[in-house]
C-alpha cells in the first residue's frame, strides 16, 4: 500500500514538474504577451494540481492535507483571476491580441485607453 | 538536498538582484523586488525560520510591492538618465560588500554543531521555555518575553516610521477641509471590473480570518503580531484596490488607524509598566498573574496584540498616505 502511494505520488510530482517546465519554456519562447500568458497558465493549473496532489499523497490523511486542499482551492480561484486582470490591463494599455504579432508594444492604431470603458 | 535547493534559490536571488540593478524600468524593478522577497522567504523557510519567512512573504512580497506601485503612480515609471554618480555609488557598495564578506570568514560554517549559538544560547531557550513561559513556539517566547525589550524597540521603530511617512506624505486638504475629487483609479478602485470585484470581495474575509489565526496562534505555530498585522493590512489594501480608497477609509477611518498605531505601542509599554507596578522589572510578565507561567502567557498575548495593532495601523496609514496624494507634476 505504501509502495503504491509512493509510486503514485512520484508519478504525480514528476508529471506536475513536466507541466511546470513546459509552462516555463512557453513563457520564454512564445511571441507575445497573450500567448506567453497562455503558456504560463499551464503552471497554475496542471502544474499546481498535479504537484499538490502528489504532496497530498505524501502527507496522507492529516491536517497538512486539509491545508494543501485549501491552498489548491485558493490557487484555482486566484490564478484565473490574476490572468484575467493581467490580460485586461494589457488590453487597456493597448496591446492587441493579434496572431503573428511578436511585440508587446501598443499598436499604433490601438484603442486609446480613455475611449474604452 | 536542502543545501542544493538553498544554493539554487540563492543563485536565483543573485540573478534577480542583478536584474533589479540593470533595469531602467522602475515598474519591472518593483516586480523583481517582489520575486526577490519571495525567494528570500523560501530560503528562510528552508533554514527552518518559518516566522521570518511568513513576515518576509507578507511584507516584502506583498505589501511593499503595493506601496512601491503606489509611489510609482505618483512619480514616473522610468528611471531618469544620469540621476547619480554611478561609479561613486558602485565604489561605496563594493567596499561595503567586501567588508561584509570579510566579516563572514569569522563566522562559524553553516550548520556547524560547534557554533557558539548552538553551544549554550539556543539549547538554553529550548530547554527553559516550557519551564518559564510554557508555550510551544520558542521563537514567540524569545521575541515576546525573553527579549521583550528588542521587540518593544522594533514596535517603536515601526511606529516612528509610520509617523515619519505621515508627516512627509499626509494628504493635503483644501481649505474647506474637503479632499479634491480625483478621477483616477485610486478613488474608485476597480468597480468596473466585475470579476476582480467578486473574487476580491470573496478573498478579503478569508485573509482577515487567516490574519487573526496567525495573531492568536503565534504561541503554537509560526506567526505573531508582525505577520498578523501585515496580513490584516493586506486584506484592507486588497479591499482598497478593488473598491477604492474612499470606501476603505469609510470602513476603517483614519481615526481608527491612528488609534491602532498609537494604541498598540502604548499597550506594549503599558504591559511593561504594569509589571513594574506589580513589583517586578519592566516587561517582566511573571507577576501579571498568580502563576508566573500564566502571567507570561497573558503578557505575551497582550504584547502580541499591541504589535499587531501597531503594524496594521502603520502599514494602512502609509498605504493611504501614498494612495491619497495627487500625482507629482
Amino acid at each position: 500500500m505504501e509502495l503504491l502511494q509512493d509510486t503514485l505520488s512520484w508519478v504525480l510530482l514528476t508529471a506536475g514538474g513536466i507541466f511546470v517546465l513546459i509552462g516555463g519554456i512557453g513563457a520564454l519562447r512564445m511571441p507575445n504577451l497573450y500567448t506567453r500568458m497562455h503558456a504560463a497558465s499551464v503552471t497554475d493549473t496542471m502544474g499546481a494540481i498535479l504537484v499538490l496532489s502528489g504532496i497530498m499523497l505524501q502527507a496522507g490523511l492529516s491536517l497538512a492535507t486539509i491545508k494543501l486542499v485549501a491552498i489548491l482551492v485558493f490557487l484555482l480561484i486566484t490564478s484565473p483571476t490574476s490572468s484575467y486582470a493581467l490580460a485586461s490591463a494589457a488590453l487597456i494599455a493597448g496591446i492587441r491580441p493579434e496572431a503573428g504579432r511578436a511585440s508587446d508594444r501598443p499598436a499604433d492604431d490601438a484603442i486609446p485607453p480613455e475611449s474604452r470603458k | 538536498m536542502t543545501v542544493l535547493f538553498s544554493i539554487f534559490l540563492l543563485t536565483l536571488s543573485v540573478i534577480t538582484a542583478l536584474a533589479i540593478v540593470r533595469t531602467r524600468n522602475l515598474f519591472v524593478a518593483v516586480m523583481l523586488l517582489g520575486i526577490f522577497s519571495l525567494l528570500l522567504a523560501i530560503n528562510f523557510f528552508l533554514l527552518d525560520a518559518a516566522d521570518v519567512a511568513l513576515t518576509e512573504a507578507a511584507v516584502g512580497a506583498g505589501i511593499s510591492t503595493v506601496l512601491f506601485i503606489a509611489a510609482l503612480a505618483l512619480t514616473s515609471e522610468k528611471e531618469r538618465d544620469g540621476t547619480s554618480q554611478r561609479w561613486l555609488s558602485l565604489l561605496v557598495v563594493a567596499s561595503a560588500a567586501l567588508v561584509i564578506v570579510y566579516a563572514t570568514f569569522d563566522k562559524p560554517r553553516f550548520g556547524d554543531p560547534n557554533a557558539p549559538v548552538l553551544q549554550h544560547i539556543g539549547p538554553w531557550y529550548v530547554q527553559h521555555t516550557p519551564e518559564y513561559v510554557g508555550i510551544p513556539n520558542v521563537v514567540t517566547a524569545v521575541l515576546g518575553s525573553f527579549r521583550g525589550y528588542d521587540t518593544l524597540g522594533e514596535v517603536f521603530v515601526v511606529f516612528t516610521a509610520g509617523i515619519g511617512v505621515l508627516f512627509l506624505l499626509s494628504a493635503r486638504r483644501s481649505r474647506s477641509g474637503q479632499r479634491r475629487p480625483r478621477s483616477d483609479a485610486t478613488e474608485i478602485g476597480l468597480r468596473d471590473e466585475i470579476l476582480l470585484r467578486v473574487v476580491g470581495r470573496l478573498l478579503v474575509p478569508f485573509i482577515l480570518l487567516f490574519g487573526l489565526y496567525v495573531q492568536f496562534h503565534g504561541e503554537y505555530g509560526p506567526g505573531g503580531g508582525f505577520q498578523a498585522g501585515a496580513l490584516i493590512a493586506a486584506a484592507f489594501i486588497l479591499y482598497a484596490l478593488i473598491e477604492g480608497e474612499e470606501r476603505t477609509l469609510h470602513a476603517l477611518p483614519r481615526r481608527v488607524l491612528n488609534g491602532l498605531m498609537v494604541g498598540g505601542a502604548l499597550l506594549y509599554g503599558a504591559v511593561g509598566v504594569a509589571g513594574m507596578l506589580m513589583g517586578s522589572n519592566f516587561l517582566d510578565y511573571s507577576v501579571l498573574a498568580a502563576d508566573p507561567v500564566a502571567g507570561q502567557k497573558i503578557g505575551i498575548i497582550l504584547i502580541e496584540a499591541g504589535v499587531g495593532m501597531t503594524v496594521c495601523g502603520v502599514l494602512l496609514n502609509i498605504f493611504h498616505a501614498f494612495a491619497s496624494r495627487d500625482r507629482v507634476q
